[in-house]
């Protein structure tokens, strides 16, 4: 190299360093990375008399603005923050994988004086069990899995009373007597909601039949749109989801057909094709755990589930296209859902091979719920194997 | 029937994105140069056309605007790997990462902004031909943009002198340098050229194929692009009807799964990557198919004054 390309390059890389330390200092928010890079640390006020703020930490599996599952996490996190004001600070990080970057992430967080984590994925499972195994004084809540330790507990949200409501829009909507759902990963929590959606679509409509395809990702736009385009082409005139994007929506959109939007209320991104959005609310959960942790009655090894009737769970912006009386049977259902008159999984249930998987009268417990590997009878095709 | 004219619509669709980003990996990597960028100059033509789109409301400006946003990194990169001749694989993964995390920081805002309603498009007349009609007549005029690139492209390299220019570069670009012929300018050609149709894949990605814009959006497009040239061994044709293989393999698996046959969609996701690693074995089994297949200067650095 000539002495001149040397001394620019010099100056490059002082200018890179500087623009780096400079763009260090401030920003609250981290992009996780595959590769390894020094963290910016997240700022935090320290208030000296008053006591210390308890510090939370939550770990996003998307973006914030996917407009689905890791928007409405934010919007409780969100909620968590005007409900208890300077007594928390609160902090995340968003596209963290499910892998063993999730682990550094974690431990990251506990690094910095994070006493009360959020892992808002299943995946997150055993890099949290580790990390809490390794720091007892801090407390973990992970959502959607099933193992548990002293310091990490489990929460979830019953997205399937949420697909049940969807489910007796779409029956009374269809006229091909065809739904598609685009499936992301197959694990018990997205069949169920699968077969919760055609039980609610077959409580209105018993020749209903349902299509799924798996995507097997819950983030993919692209992916998702040809996934919902290929249900379309196969007949489907109704589209239902359980990935995280607007993209199926925005697909049926294209289509002039109709879907529901997921996780969040997506009637912007598809307004003629929006029929309703079945949305969970984090936020009475997150004050709860938060309330438990400032007063000191949190444990772990427990889990929480809510639904529709602790607030968790809705189904909004339901659309003039849906006729009176079929918003009548939604709106019954919910509160037959809230008052615990209504069951979902109650028998008989047959599963599409003819198997009948619940008795007449018989009522399914959450262990059974948190367990499904079946579909249920006008489900087509079967359930893809491993993940 | 109906269903089989579908599928051929949605490949073509699906495979459009890869075909125009492949032709223009294809363009620099026939002078010589490896932009392993295509990731992230496609994700930030995504967010440029779709917030051009957004402000304009016109989608052909924004196809534009996606053009330049790639033709700007691309000419970014050219500097850096043309004349500072910094290594071409790792100054493209860097281009990539910086792709990635510059178009999620500029579309913060736009992750709620919608487009306007997207146009139909079909043929008048030919649409209605039953099979064919729906098959072939009904898309964006992109698809065929697609097509007519590819020919034109095989006609400027074979057919025209500045193809055998661009050629000759990547293949011995001492011997064109000899021959009195501005090496390096023609590569920033290639390599703003190959960026400007990365930029229109990605654009069209984010205004029309999934009119929306999240961070990521492309997932992966750019990598599958790569390999794609790669797999066409470097032939405008081979770069369309392998596009459209890749693509279709996606809407395969999907149609199939509607259809209640059950692929490991994993496999299907690996494909296209095994198929181009399948290729490279077979065009290097000897020194005589390398050279015949693959540009023999591609990814070294050019020194003129050596």
């Amino acid at each position: 190299m000539t002495h001149d390309k040397r001394s620019v390059l010099r100056l490059a890389g002082w200018s890179v360093l500087a623009a780096a330390a400079a763009l260090a200092g401030c920003g609250k928010k981290e992009e996780a990375k595959p590769a390894a890079q020094a963290p910016a640390p997240a700022a935090s006020p320290a208030a000296a008399p008053k006591p210390e703020p308890l510090k939370i930490a939550f770990a996003y599996v998307g973006p914030v603005g996917d407009g689905g599952w890791t928007f409405a996490h934010d919007n409780g996190r969100k909620a968590i923050e005007k409900e208890f004001g300077d007594k928390v600070v609160t902090s995340f990080v968003e596209k963290v994988p499910e892998s063993a970057d999730a682990e550094r992430v974690f431990r990251d967080m506990v690094s910095q004086g994070n006493k009360l984590i959020f892992g808002t994925t299943f995946g997150y499972m055993e890099p949290m069990l580790k990390v809490a195994a390794d720091h007892k004084d801090v407390k973990f809540e992970h959502a959607t899995g099933y193992k548990q330790a002293e310091n990490m507990r489990t929460y979830d949200s019953r997205t399937y009373e949420g697909a049940h409501l969807a489910g007796i829009i779409a029956g009374g909507m269809t006229k091909a007597n065809t739904l598609g759902v685009v499936g992301s990963i197959p694990i018990p929590e997205v069949i169920r909601n699968i077969n919760s959606f055609t039980l609610g679509a077959q409580s209105v409509n018993p020749k209903v039949k349902v299509k799924v395809v798996w995507v097997n990702e819950w983030f993919n736009p692209p992916k998702e749109t040809e996934a919902a385009q290929s249900l379309l082409n196969g007949g489907a005139d109704i589209l239902f989801q359980n990935t995280d994007s607007s993209a199926v929506l925005q697909t049926a959109e294209k289509a002039g057909k109709y879907a529901f939007g997921w996780d969040s209320d997506m009637t912007s991104y598809g307004p003629k094709a929006h029929l309703a959005s079945a949305i969970i609310n984090w936020g009475p959960y997150y004050i709860k755990a938060t309330r438990d942790a400032l007063e000191g009655k949190w444990t772990g090894n427990s889990g929480t589930w809510w639904g529709v009737k602790e607030g968790a769970i809705d189904i909004v912006s339901i659309s003039d296209k849906v006729p009176a009386d079929l918003k009548d049977k939604v709106e019954k259902a919910k509160a037959g859902l809230k008052d615990g008159s209504y069951v979902i999984w109650k028998g008989p249930v047959v599963d599409n091979a003819g198997k009948e998987v619940l008795k007449k009268d018989e009522v399914a417990d959450d262990k059974w719920l948190g367990g499904i590997n079946f579909y249920v009878k006008g489900v087509e095709g079967k359930v893809p194997t491993g993940k | 029937m109906d269903q089989i004219a579908l599928l051929v619509a949605a490949t073509m669709n699906a495979g459009t994105v890869l075909a125009i980003a492949g032709l223009g990996l294809l363009i620099n990597e026939r002078s010589g140069i490896v932009n392993l960028g295509a990731e992230g100059m496609m994700l930030v033509a995504a967010i440029a056309g779709f917030a051009t789109g957004v402000h304009t409301g016109n989608d052909w400006i924004a196809f534009a605007a996606g053009m330049g946003a790639g033709a700007l990194m691309a000419a970014a990169f050219g500097a850096l790997v043309i004349w500072l001749n910094t290594n071409q694989y790792a100054t493209g993964l860097a281009l990539s990462l910086f792709g990635v995390g510059f178009s999620a920081f500029v579309g913060i805002t736009y992750t709620r902004e919608r487009l306007s309603e997207r146009p139909k498009f079909e043929i008048p007349g030919l649409a209605d031909i039953p099979f064919v009609g729906p098959a072939f007549f009904k898309h964006h005029p992109m698809v065929y943009i697609a097509i007519v690139l590819t020919v034109a492209l095989a006609w400027f390299l074979y057919r025209s002198r500045g193809g055998l220019v661009l050629r000759a570069v990547g293949e011995s670009p001492e011997s064109a340098h000899a021959l009195g012929y501005p090496v390096r300018r023609i590569r920033l050609a290639a390599v703003m050229a190959g960026g400007a149709l990365c930029g229109l894949a990605g654009a069209y990605i984010s205004v029309i194929y999934t009119p929306l814009w999240v961070e990521g959006m492309v997932a992966g497009k750019g990598w599958i692009a790569l390999a794609l040239t790669t797999f066409a061994t470097w032939r405008p044709a081979r770069v369309l009807a392998g596009a459209y293989l890749f693509g279709g393999v996606t809407m395969l698996q999907f149609a199939l799964q509607g259809a209640g046959v059950q692929v490991p969609s994993q496999f299907l996701t690996m494909l296209p990557y095994v198929a181009t690693i399948v290729v490279l074995v077979l065009i290097s089994r000897n020194a005589t198919w390398i050279r015949v297949n693959m540009p023999a200067s591609l990814g070294r650095p050019f020194f003129p004054g050596s």
